[in-house]
């Protein structure tokens, strides 16, 4: 492996999204097993000052290219541009976030170049040649495919929260090379012509390091206000089970479970669920599970670390504040 | 206005997953079904043709079994249905796929392509971009909402915290996200109109592929350690909550 993982950054508003500074704190770790450089390539508008972000969070060479026409994201305009970086960098790894343009850049861009893909990996290690392998979730995480490819470069995208962040080292610096954005007439075909962002203090979904989530036992849309109270203490994100999105209680983004989102955070605090296997797949590799339940038999104690039999109107504000009290102290 | 729905048929989300003896998924004695997102996309392809007039071709790949996800797309209300079926698609990855299914659909007139955004089996969310991209035409992914006015549409697409809406020249690729309709169920009637319709299948050799040309290998598959039964916490719903705060702080160390 000698030119490199190349890590393409993700930024909104100027802000690099969690997801690539995991990638880029593990490129750092493999790299300084293997020898490799870690070369990060961003995208935007009025970009240049994200360049130090990314050398402190591990990038050995930082490739920007700002362009009015990348300021929001586009499949086609992306496409054209990163193919003709990845072509002239010739990395032995590709790796992006996978996120809503992770998931639909990383297809388009592998069929462009003629590789595989391996997306929505939970992990990624070096085999004894230094060879990339990934592990990721099939079946909503019933069961884990583990690959390898042979073409280069290697490219996959990763889930958020499968890495931690390093700290970031002011003191590192890189190469900062500006790139003109090639975009071939051909790839603006889809004009967007409006991005509309929900408003939220909460984290999203599948980024979230705690999750707060309800079940049918919430009984009713109204009822979510004391999850988000017992949320909002903690920087939690709100879920759903598939029996509360299909009552009409939460909208469909909130689901959680294997026709929903598959998520794995460090915590998840399961509310009035009873834990069918779809939910299960979704939630299942959280770190830790806390199951609040009325019913002691229900299966989500199964899979629970702790587990509280009692109503959750009850517990639920009283662990507020039990949670207060621990932001206080 | 024709259209082209790539579906998949899948495992029931009620399936367990074992391995079987080779250590690959076994899909002995499980129930098969529409891959859930694809309902979305074949009933919208029908509401689209029940609005503009056309065609609706479905179109999927895999084993003889997945004759009856067609058939019951027929029998919701598609026109036509083609299923590539070759033991050779083992062999094949999403790349390969994608290729497939671009020559299958370069010969079937097509302005609107619909897919689910993903497969609830292998969980990939390749294959429709990829298509796109073999055919040099755009894609819009998650889609939640489709206006379609003369040759053009605006697509209400989901992002991470929000919305884009986007507008496009077809042909073009639309996946379906939850949320973009509800799918009817087959009626009885269409059930046996559905007995009826054309189902044409094809074998990689009928469309000039062979296997093995693989970009990306699956080593081997594994199950995940299951989780244990852990603490339950008991006492007065003040004292439980309490001590659930203190083993969370202290013990797993989360807060």
């Amino acid at each position: 492996m000698a030119k490199g993982i190349m890590i393409i950054v993700e930024q909104r508003n100027l802000q690099v999204r969690k997801v690539s500074l995991e990638l880029l704190s593990e490129a750092r770790k493999i790299a300084d097993q293997t020898g490799e450089s870690v070369v990060a390539v961003v995208l935007g508008q009025g970009i240049d000052e994200l360049a130090p972000t990314l050398a402190a969070s591990g990038a050995d060479k930082v490739i920007v290219i700002d362009d009015a026409k990348l300021a929001e994201y586009s499949t086609g305009a992306y496409t054209s541009v990163l193919n003709k970086i990845i072509r002239k960098e010739e990395p032995q790894a590709v790796l992006l976030g996978n996120t809503a343009a992770g998931k639909d850049l990383a297809p388009r861009l592998a069929q462009r170049l003629g590789i595989g893909l391996a997306s929505d990996c939970t992990g990624m290690e070096i085999d004894s040649a230094n060879f990339l392998t990934f592990k990721r979730p099939i079946y909503a995480g019933k069961a884990f495919a583990h690959l390898t490819s042979n073409v280069r470069p290697i490219m996959a995208t990763i889930r958020p929260n499968t890495f931690p962040v390093t700290p970031p080292d002011a003191a590192r610096q890189a190469e900062v090379v500006k790139e003109a954005a090639d975009i071939d007439q051909a790839d603006l075909t889809a004009i967007l012509k409006e991005v509309a962002i929900a408003a939220s203090k909460r984290p999203e979904l599948t980024e979230a390091n705690i999750i707060v989530s309800g079940g049918r036992g919430m009984k009713g849309p109204e009822n979510y206000s004391i999850l988000e109270d017992l949320a909002d203490v903690i920087g939690a994100a709100v879920g759903a089970s598939r029996a509360a999105v299909d009552s009409g209680w939460k909208e469909h983004k909130f689901q959680v479970g294997q026709t929903g989102k598959t998520v794995a955070p460090t915590l998840y605090i399961a509310c009035g669920i009873s834990g069918a296997i779809q939910h299960l797949a979704g939630m299942g590799s959280s770190k830790f599970i806390v199951a609040i339940n009325k019913d002691p038999e229900a299966n989500i104690f199964n899979v629970a670390d702790y587990g509280i039999v009692g109503d959750l109107f009850e517990v639920v504000p009283l662990l507020t504040e039990e949670f207060k009290k621990l932001v206080n102290e | 206005m024709n259209i082209v729905v790539f579906i998949k048929q899948t495992f029931d989300t009620e399936a367990k997953i074992v391995l079987d003896a080779s250590g690959k998924i076994d899909a002995n004695g499980v129930n098969l079904i529409i891959n859930p997102y694809d309902e979305y996309a074949i009933e919208e392809g029908i509401r689209l043709k029940e609005k503009n007039g056309g065609e609706v071709t479905v179109v999927s790949m895999g084993g003889s079994r997945a004759q009856e996800a067609v058939r019951t797309a027929l029998a919701m209300g598609a026109d036509k249905g083609v299923l590539v079926s070759d033991p050779g698609l083992e062999n094949t990855d999403e790349f390969g796929r994608a290729q497939i299914l671009a020559k299958v659909v370069a010969d079937i007139p097509h302005d609107v392509i619909l897919a689910g955004r993903i497969a609830i089996d292998d969980g990939a969310s390749q294959i429709a971009v990829r298509l796109a991209e073999a055919l040099s035409i755009p894609s819009v992914s998650s889609v939640i909402k489709l206006e379609v006015a003369g040759t053009q549409a605006t697509a209400t697409r989901e992002i991470d915290g929000g919305t884009e809406l986007i507008e496009v020249s077809f042909p073009a690729v639309f996946t379906a996200q939850k949320g973009l309709n509800d799918p009817r169920y087959p009626s009885v009637a269409g059930i046996m109109k559905a007995k009826k319709k054309p189902l044409k299948s094809l074998t990689l050799a009928d469309l000039g592929f062979s296997a093995g040309d693989l970009k990306m290998v699956i080593n081997q598959y594994s199950l995940p350690t299951p989780r244990k039964a852990g603490r339950k916490i008991d006492g007065e719903p003040a004292q439980a909550a309490s001590e659930l705060a203190k083993l969370l702080r202290e013990e797993a160390k989360v807060l």
